[in-house]
């Protein structure tokens, strides 16, 4: 059927009409076409492909146990925290502003659980939606400083990065740390729980099939339309990678424990939150405001809804990301939320892909990003280095990160791609 | 659900009063942009707004499409008096702006700037129906876009245009602002732009062209609006000599353009035009 379609629809498809154009028919051509994309800086998420090469190989080369599959589940555990909050920066980073608080409202929203759940007595969920119901207020609160009194976010969000240390150490009073109780769902969760063998197969064999009947049925509407179509080879190709590559990981993972539930919440909240972006109006309004806001604002857009919606987000993802590290490390503790959360949040958004410059970027860009600062982390813990070096080694990565998306964005420019 | 008008069912002059602007005006701090400004606008019409630079020509099309609000004066839309507090009211009122500055998002694709703010389908965007629509508005604007799928940054300046006036045609709007938009066009795009204009004009649409270009605003006019200094100076029909519309638009007989003919005229020795 490949040839068929094929030669009809250079003649006649919709989209097919302006010979100036180079389409990529062939496998050939779909990897000339990504070369070509990379080369005028739609890099997209290759420097963290490679960079997550470079470093596996380095830190394996000097500590065997770094790719052992205990290791990388506790990895998994370890970047799910971060990780949420990373999502609620990619929010942010497409309307082209900043968050700078996010490490103090995880920090907040961890007190507040340790507060509620176990000083108080509430019910666990209770404390939970209190302590998210909260962050989003946050938020609200910054959009109501940035879209009425013009308040720039970079300012409120860094005023606020103290306020809310303060209140966390105002919370937890004198005694500093709450302990949460060993042995509670919360804490189970954040700690112990992994999926059956047989849950996380299936998700990664689902994970493939949904690419493919997503794809597919794409095809066929653009086939049944006249528009160009991705073959059914192509197609069943990409599924039966996705399959492979992600069965090979749930395979070497399960080895060791297994996969994380809590990772698997973390990989949901990305899905969801690329589909947003992706496939929604929603989404696609957060675009048009990072790239050109007057033009998003001339074309009916509420920018003002879009911008809260971003702030609100990014903040209730932070305080989310704070309650799974308060069940990972079963306490709500002073440092929660200080020292490296607020850079590896912002960073991990950065090395995964999503401009800091706004109107580009991907949910996926977080889960990435964490996993390759999350990588440099346990690498460098496995060495004995002291968090000193951590720190340097972690804010060169971030340089290299941002100077990497500033040549690719220059380089997009004079291509035509910004 | 066509958008481009029907050449087939021309309406006969023009209609009934579409836009009627009595009064207008706007003041930025201690600049008067616009003075006591009167337009009307019927349906199927074209009405051209012409004017030095400063004139007010853009300051009133803002206040059209809803950017500015104007500092005292009524707007009456389709027979009832309307206030235009922000673009969303324009458009949802069926006035559609197509910008000098073009306001397209350069990060996104064609399909997405053409839909943007209006996308089909909102919790689950319909890709496939909005990418032929914009393909079926573009063929009918004999656009040479080469693929809808790149991002405007990709564009030239003209496509830009054309990508803009599509965009606006969209919403299947009741009047049309254009500002400028032969400016960055070469010869066949404007040709084709006033061919498009005047087949909008046949659909009983009322049109608004603003344009510096004096042979532009003669061949597709109805009317000739003149601005000057921010105050109506006068009103033309389509055969106005060159003349008295420069009169109109400088203000004066004696200026730059007439001098500058008359010392053309002469000194026959260096005979260059006319």
């Amino acid at each position: 059927m490949t040839d068929d379609t094929q030669r009809v629809s250079t003649a006649r498809l919709l989209d097919r009409r302006d010979e100036r154009v180079a389409h990529a028919a062939t496998l050939r051509g779909t990897i000339g076409a990504f070369v070509n994309r990379v080369r005028s800086g739609d890099l997209g998420s290759l420097p963290v492909v490679v960079g997550l090469l470079i470093i596996c190989t380095a830190f394996q080369s000097l500590n065997p146990v770094f790719l052992a599959p205990d290791n990388l589940v506790n990895l998994l555990f370890d970047c799910s925290t971060v990780g949420v909050i990373s999502l609620g920066i990619v929010c942010i980073l497409m309307v082209g502003e900043i968050d700078l608080s996010v490490g103090s409202v995880s920090g907040f929203s961890s007190a507040l659980i340790g507060v509620l759940w176990v000083n108080q007595d509430w019910p666990v969920a209770v404390a939970v939606i209190t302590a998210l119901v909260l962050g989003a207020s946050i938020g609200a609160l910054y959009a109501f400083l940035f879209n009425r009194l013009g308040m720039p976010s970079f300012v409120s969000t860094l005023s606020g990065l103290l306020a809310w240390l303060g209140l966390q150490l105002y919370l937890l009073g004198s005694s500093g740390s709450i302990n949460l109780p060993y042995g509670s769902p919360l804490v189970n969760f954040g700690q112990m729980l992994v999926m059956p063998p047989i849950v996380s197969y299936t998700l990664a064999a689902l994970a493939g099939v949904v690419v493919f009947a997503a794809g597919y049925r794409m095809a066929a509407r653009r086939r049944a339309a006249g528009l160009s179509a991705s073959t059914l080879g192509h197609l069943l190709l990409k599924a039966a990678l996705v399959i492979i590559v992600l069965e090979f990981i749930v395979y070497y993972l399960n080895l060791a424990r297994g996969v994380p539930w809590m990772f698997g919440l973390f990989v949901g909240l990305c899905v969801v939150m690329n589909y947003a972006l992706k496939r929604t109006k929603w989404g696609r309004s957060m675009s048009a405001v990072g790239g050109n806001r007057e033009a998003a604002r001339r074309a009916g857009i509420n920018v003002r809804r879009i911008y809260a919606s971003a702030f609100m987000l990014c903040s209730t993802l932070a305080a989310a990301g704070g309650i799974l590290a308060a069940a990972r490390l079963a306490s709500s503790s002073q440092q929660a939320g200080t020292g490296d959360v607020n850079l590896n949040a912002i960073a991990a958004a950065v090395i995964g892909g999503t401009s800091l410059f706004g109107g580009r970027g991907s949910a996926y860009s977080a889960l990435l990003g964490i996993i390759v600062i999350q990588s440099i982390a346990s690498g460098l813990t496995l060495l004995d280095l002291s968090s000193s070096l951590r720190y340097m080694i972690t804010g060169a990565v971030l340089a290299v990160a941002v100077i990497v998306d500033s040549l690719a964005r220059r380089s997009r420019v004079s291509h035509g791609r910004a | 659900m066509s958008t481009i008008p029907d050449v087939d069912h021309p309406q006969e002059g023009p209609g009934k009063l579409v836009l009627r602007l009595r009064g207008i005006s706007k003041n930025f701090g201690a600049v008067s942009a616009l003075a006591d400004v009167d337009l009307d606008v019927h349906a199927g019409e074209v009405v051209a707004l012409v004017g030095d630079n400063g004139a007010g020509k853009s300051t009133l099309v803002k206040i059209l499409a809803g950017v500015h609000q104007p500092t005292s004066g009524t707007i009456d839309f389709d027979g009832e008096q309307v206030v235009l507090s922000d673009p969303a009211t324009a458009l949802g009122l069926g006035i559609a702006t197509v910008f000098q500055d073009l306001a397209l998002c350069e990060n996104l694709d064609v399909v997405a700037n053409i839909f943007l703010g209006r996308e089909l389908n909102p919790v689950r965007l319909d890709e496939v129906s909005m990418e032929i629509r914009a393909w079926t508005l573009l063929n009918e604007l004999s656009a040479r876009i080469p693929s809808v799928r790149e991002p405007v940054a990709s564009l030239s300046g003209g496509q830009r245009q054309t990508v803009a006036i599509a965009r606006s045609l969209l919403t299947e709007p009741k009047l049309i602002l254009l500002d400028e938009p032969t400016a960055a066009l070469g010869v066949a795009q404007t040709a084709e732009v006033l061919d498009l204009i005047e087949r909008v004009r046949a659909r009983g649409l009322g049109v608004i062209v603003i344009s510096h270009n004096m042979e532009d605003v003669r061949a597709v006019a109805d009317r000739i609006v003149v601005l000057r200094l921010g105050r109506n100076n006068g009103e033309f029909g389509p055969d106005v000599s060159n003349q008295d519309l420069v009169t109109a638009i400088t203000g004066a007989d004696e200026n730059s353009v007439s001098r500058r003919a008359s010392r053309r005229g002469a000194e026959p020795s260096r005979e260059v035009l006319i």
